[in-house]
């Protein structure tokens, strides 16, 4: 091993191991950031360590590549706003899977079109390109979704599993034809092309709550492209890192799933992908009861805990900042505040513990579920902002709910509740929520923003009179 | 299958492995800044495309591997640029030294996580 080659291991040594110091500092808040800058060192050092390497004869490309790359991965690290992380981090993995097909491409072209490809370099070649193919129109329609310039509700049609499992079942036919049969090149390019369909038949029928699933699935798809990147050019890191985001993405796909109490094939090939045919409990016969601010805001001036449950709402109303400023007046009047996090609140994994974070909130008063479930019952008012599947008690008490055992927020328990929601329209998957009819609910109607606008400026003249 | 693609193997179900253990103790608190990170991890196939961009071998993979040196690095720099802003946010409470003021628009952090060479 010349000095050069043991230089280029040697950082990516050094990478591995600081990508996986990286990850575990994520376990706690405060030790994170220091954490992840040290596996941004580990990356540097790794581009470092590859720029070296003997093969690398011309720099133009590379060069000009990581020039474009940085002019527009700035701003899509600097600018993009806490809210729109979601579609931020779908557009992500399309990056991520792209450059991984890409040199899976390149890879096979190069090796004559297949022709000095080996039986196992091509199981890891088809399977990059296969994952990554699917990841990058994949992801690119769940940003669609997430961003709205694609329908959010599910798209669906007669005799889409049957498509769908056809289309499927064809790429992977060409898969295992290209392991036994690397010189094949028309069967390796016509998989590209399928699993960029396949993608797109993917994610079209899935409906913006099951969004955090997705995201997750993807995640590890992407991860998986790229560990696979590395068994085809032999490159250890990457196996590391691919096996490293595909594992948390398989973990966080399996958090999210059972926080919706389903299975993934429950979500990939949808129940909630098709209009809710019996709609469980109807709402004739009862009726909400609306409140004003200036009400809403009296019970809050006395209440002396209040438990906050933000949901997608809170998110699309950019709301946080004024959820912020309504607890630090309830605080200063003596009370207590809060926050009661569901894990598929939001459309990904964690979305509101950012905005809240991000509105200043410490962190230690972010409860997750199993947390704050018991505490609800004690709570004077429990404060829903923008959340309605998540909270809905059918959950525990309605056996034809499609969302039946779905573990969810006790908001139902606590002394008194105030909604805060812009219409009576049902939430994501169309289901009444009894909660809204309770004795003990009230409405308030309007975009979250500007009640809560309107809540603090109310809480603040009682305290002034 | 030849001896690396064994060993190769052994390396990717322990690292996986490894980031089970690791990611299972993750707060759900900070899931949105894992995915980011992560994400920006797994952009290390910017290794492979560096070497598919400048190794002359031919004009397609140079092409190609142009392109796929971009994505990666819009990655790489968004992806740890973005996992810092977040977690720069998280703070434990009983500090009443936090500003005061509204963080939106927050001052561009010390670019230490740009990890652009």
């Amino acid at each position: 091993m010349s000095a050069a080659e043991l230089f280029t291991q040697a950082s990516y040594l050094a990478a591995s191991v600081l990508f996986i110091l990286g990850l575990r500092s994520l376990t706690k808040p405060d030790s994170a950031r220091r954490g992840m800058q040290q596996a941004a060192l580990g990356m540097l050092l790794a581009i470092v360590g590859t720029l070296t390497k003997h093969e690398i004869v011309d720099y133009k490309f590379i060069v000009a590549g990581l020039a474009i790359g940085s002019a527009i991965g700035y701003p899509l690290g600097m600018f993009v706003p806490m809210t729109a992380m979601p579609q931020r981090i779908a557009i992500s993995h399309m990056f991520g899977a792209l450059a991984a097909t890409l040199v899976g491409i390149a890879e096979f072209y190069t090796l004559g079109n297949g022709v000095q490809v080996t039986h196992a370099t091509m199981a890891a070649l088809g399977f990059e390109v296969m994952f990554g193919a699917l990841t990058i129109t994949g992801s690119f329609m769940a940003f669609g979704k997430l961003q709205e310039f694609l329908p959010g509700v599910p798209v669906t049609f007669k005799g889409q599993n049957a498509v769908n499992a056809l289309l499927f079942a064809v790429t992977l036919g060409l898969f295992v034809w290209l392991v036994y049969q690397p010189a094949t090149p028309w069967a390796f390019y016509l998989m590209c092309v399928l699993g960029l369909f396949v993608g797109v038949s993917l994610v079209l029928p899935i409906g913006g709550a099951d969004m955090p699933v997705v995201i997750s699935l993807l995640n590890s798809y992407a991860g998986l492209a790229s560990a696979a990147t590395g068994f085809a050019i032999n490159n250890e890191v990457l196996i590391i890192a691919g096996a490293l985001d595909g594992a948390s993405g398989f973990i966080l796909s399996m958090v999210m799933s059972k926080a919706m109490n389903r299975s993934f094939g429950n979500i990939l090939f949808g129940a909630f992908g098709k209009p809710v045919e019996k709609t469980a409990k109807t709402a004739t016969g009862l009726s909400v009861k609306p409140i004003s601010a200036e009400d809403a805001a009296i019970q809050l001036g006395y209440a002396r805990s209040v438990i906050v449950v933000p949901g997608y709402g809170m998110a699309v109303a950019q709301a946080q900042h004024a959820v912020r400023d309504l607890a630090d007046l309830i605080e200063k009047n003596g009370g207590e505040v809060k926050y009661a996090i569901h894990p598929v609140a939001g459309r990904m994994p964690g979305h509101m513990n950012v905005l809240l974070a991000e509105a200043n909130i410490p962190y230690d008063k972010l409860k997750e579920m199993e947390e704050i479930n018991g505490e609800f019952s004690q709570a004077d008012v429990a404060l829903v902002i923008g959340a309605n599947d998540v909270v809905n008690p059918a959950a525990r008490n309605d056996k034809s709910s499609p969302i039946y055992g779905m573990p969810i927020l006790n908001v139902d328990q606590a002394k008194s509740i105030i909604v805060m929601k812009r219409s009576m329209n049902p939430g994501f998957a169309g289901i009444e929520n009894e909660l809204f009819y309770d004795d003990k609910t009230s409405m308030l109607f309007g975009d979250a923003k500007s009640s809560l606008e309107k809540l603090v400026a109310e809480v603040k003249a009682n305290a002034a009179a | 299958m030849h001896g690396t693609s064994i060993i190769e193997l052994y390396v990717f179900v322990l690292a996986g492995f490894v980031g089970f253990q690791i990611i299972t103790k993750v707060p759900a608190l900070l899931h949105t800044p894992l995915m980011s990170a992560t994400n920006a991890i797994s952009a290390i196939s910017l290794v492979g495309s560096l070497v598919a961009a400048g190794s002359d071998q031919n004009r397609v993979a140079t092409w190609l591997g142009f392109v796929a040196v971009t994505a990666a690095t819009i990655n790489v720099v968004g992806g740890f640029l973005i996992t810092d802003r977040m977690l720069k946010m998280f703070r434990h409470g009983g500090k009443p030294g936090a500003p005061a003021g509204r963080p939106g628009a927050s001052p561009p952090p010390p670019s230490t996580a740009g990890g652009r060479p």
